[in-house]
């Protein structure tokens, strides 16, 4: 057995990829370099990412599967599973020695599992989308934290950039220690470190816009004002809204 | 601004405007302009209420004065209740505040009738107005008409709204002239006839003339009170299928009443609202949009009342056992879709996957059937042993087993089968 090490990033996996064709490498275990469990068994093999080399199996990737097909891939890399690289690996494998397309072939484990997490980072990309709760600063930022399970920043940032065109805002990742930021042209990836707790360091008037603790008070006040209480129930709202999230929820304050 | 006085606005305007159960934000696909503000697109639930329904929109009164006296709404002039009235200008601040910060997808926007018809609704136009062409808005905006507005401003209305709605209130005439004396049946359905031409005619246009405006390119919806009088669901679903097939209705909201009022002529305060009745009329009126079922599939003469221990496709398989089993491996998409238990991606799963190989049982639940439910009506591969058994008896089966899974689910947003 091989253990391939690769930075973590798409990129440095489809390099992974291109060199497990190129080694002939057998019976591989994928891993990021994060995730490299210290005492090795067996042989182990170490990715430098190739941008020429990623592209290359893009490439022969996008003639044999469909922009959908190929969008799973990436979404469920991005889900950051443990062992997801090696389903995606079979995948690939799968999907380059089949003449005809083989994405439907949801009876086949490999297949079926991709299509079913990238589903389940499908909808944390969208509950992501619903759940950013930006807080206007002085400078007129509008900034958000989320701790999203999955690595989802990559996926949202077009949909921020569309619907909030006429503003900067900032959108922070507190477990992974990254952002997205938007500056009126272009979104850019940003490394920062804020303490994750960055909203209870600085009392609201120190940075905050002086509208902003106003709105959201409003909408704590709407979010209790639209409740019918004789409808209750807990159990289905939990299920919408899992408790993992509320922590930056304004309304959930 | 005042904040004690406009949190209490909000609180007394957005607790009015509550009753009216459309959240929906989709079917508008209007794109950001010249870096103006906002989307619309699949629509997004923002938030949840702690009754699990989807927060989507800013839904609130502009006033909840009114000078009718409705017997169901909280709003009736003869409700002694504190009242209260936005400006213009504030319900605006407020929409842009709140969708700027990803609260709402955008508005909704409803009022009380003050004055007259008209008059009122032409306070609603200005505010969609405003919000289109001041702040370069391209959120949602769903106005609810005022009944009795005159055509013109109605139409005026789907040039700034994605949305116009138009309550009907009650499922039959009778009804309304008991409980909202002051309204008339025709001053809802010939708005709505309005729309609905405006809506075809601005898309023949739009196909010759790529400039012209578009007008509710969400199209029209309405939403009826169930529970408070004495329809039948028969009653209820014809009605809803002739506004989906006459109407180009997009959707029809069923809501329970909430019971509000020590009106007699009303169930009393403290009756349970009816929410699993809601749902079973949500899961037939998917069947009608959805799953290609006609209304009088799902109830008749003889079956006036939808069943409230199953959900009605299963209740119709349990009435059609002539047309099971069907052949995974085989039949017709459309077919597959009417089995229990198997939804339309699963449906759709289905018939993508059986190309590779034939399916038995074990694959299909992997795809994420409900084979337990789907047995007594499915042929696979590797069968189950296939038993003649009676409907009554395989209700029974399943009402026995995993009750929790197929009990109704509590919410208009629902997908289950
Ligand atoms: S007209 Fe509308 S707001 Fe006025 S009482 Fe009737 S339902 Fe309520």
């Amino acid at each position: 057995m091989t253990t391939v090490i690769y930075d973590g990033s798409w990129q440095g996996f489809l390099t992974a990829v291109f060199e497990v064709y190129e080694y002939r490498l057998a019976d591989t275990v994928i891993c990021g370099e994060k995730f490299a469990p210290a005492n090795l068994f067996g042989a182990s093999h170490k990715v430098f990412t190739d941008e020429a080399k990623a592209v290359r199996v893009w490439d022969r990737l996008r003639q044999k599967l469909t922009p959908g097909a190929y969008r799973q891939l990436y979404d469920s890399f991005l889900s950051e599973d443990k062992g997801v690289e090696d389903v995606l690996m079979r995948y690939i494998r799968y999907s380059l020695a089949s003449k005809v397309a083989m994405e439907n072939d949801f009876s086949h484990p490999d297949i079926l599992q991709v299509k079913q997490v990238s589903r389940k980072v499908h909808r944390e990309k969208h509950r992501m989308e619903a759940f950013v709760r930006f807080q206007l600063t002085k400078d007129q930022l509008y900034y958000a934290i989320v701790q999203p399970d999955h690595n989802v920043l990559p996926l949202i940032a077009r949909h921020f950039k569309a619907r909030y065109a006429d503003q900067r805002w900032l959108i922070y990742d507190a477990t992974r220690k990254y952002g997205i930021y938007y500056d009126l042209e272009k979104v850019e990836e940003v490394q920062l470190n804020f303490t994750a707790d960055l909203q209870n360091e600085f009392t609201v008037s120190e940075i905050y816009d002086e509208h902003e603790s106003l709105y959201q008070h409003l909408w704590q006040q709407y979010f209790k004002s639209v409740n019918i209480a004789a409808r209750k129930n807990t159990k289905l709202h939990i299920q919408h809204m899992p408790k993992r999230y509320w922590k930056y929820l304004v309304e959930k304050k | 601004m005042n904040h004690d006085r406009i949190t209490e606005k909000l609180a007394i305007l957005a607790d009015a405007a509550k009753y009216d159960v459309s959240c929906s934000s989709s079917g508008s696909n209007r794109k950001n302009k010249e870096k103006g503000l906002g989307t619309t697109g699949n629509g997004i639930c923002h938030a949840y209420t702690e009754d699990g329904r989807c927060v989507s929109l800013l839904k609130i009164l502009l006033t909840n004065v009114c000078i009718y006296d409705c017997a169901y709404c909280v709003s009736r002039k003869s409700n002694d209740i504190k009242r209260a009235g936005f400006t213009v200008q504030e319900v605006v601040d407020l929409t842009i505040n709140f969708y700027r910060r990803n609260y709402i997808e955008g508005l909704f926007i409803s009022s009380g009738i003050f004055t007259n018809a008209d008059y009122t609704m032409e306070r609603l136009v200005l505010i969609a107005k405003k919000l289109r062409t001041e702040h370069k808005f391209s959120g949602y905006i769903h106005i609810k008409s005022i009944p009795g507005a005159s055509e013109e401003i109605i139409k005026e209305a789907g040039l700034y709204a994605d949305r116009l709605s138009i309550n009907v209130e009650m499922p039959t005439e009778k009804s309304l002239a008991l409980l909202a004396p002051d309204k008339k049946r025709e001053d809802m359905i010939q708005p709505m006839k309005v729309l609905k031409q405006a809506i075809i005619e601005n898309k023949e246009e739009k196909k010759l003339f790529k400039k012209t405006p578009v007008f509710a390119p969400a199209g029209q919806s309405t939403q009826m009170v169930i529970g408070a009088t004495a329809e039948t669901d028969l009653e209820i679903l014809y009605l809803a299928n002739g506004f989906y097939k006459k109407m180009n209705m997009r959707r029809v909201y069923y809501s329970g009443y909430v019971p509000i009022s020590n009106d007699n002529r009303l169930p009393a305060i403290g009756t349970p609202v009816p929410i699993v009745r809601e749902n079973r009329l949500y899961q037939a009126d998917w069947l009608l949009r959805f799953y290609g079922f006609n209304v009088d599939e799902i109830v008749d003469k003889n079956n006036p009342l939808l069943d409230m221990e199953i959900d009605p496709k299963l209740g119709w398989a349990l009435r059609n056992m002539q047309c099971f089993p069907i052949d995974i491996n085989t039949a017709e998409y459309q077919l597959i879709l009417r089995v229990p238990g198997i939804g339309v991606q699963s449906a759709q799963k289905i018939v993508a996957a059986r190309r590779f190989r034939r399916l038995g049982y074990g694959h299909l639940k992997k795809i994420g059937i409900s084979v337990n439910r789907a047995r007594y009506f499915i042929q696979a591969d590797n069968d189950y042993e296939v038993k003649d058994w009676q409907p009554a008896q395989i209700k029974q089966f399943i009402l026995s087993e995993g009750v929790s899974k197929y009990k109704a689910d509590f919410s208009p947003q629902i997908t289950l089968f």
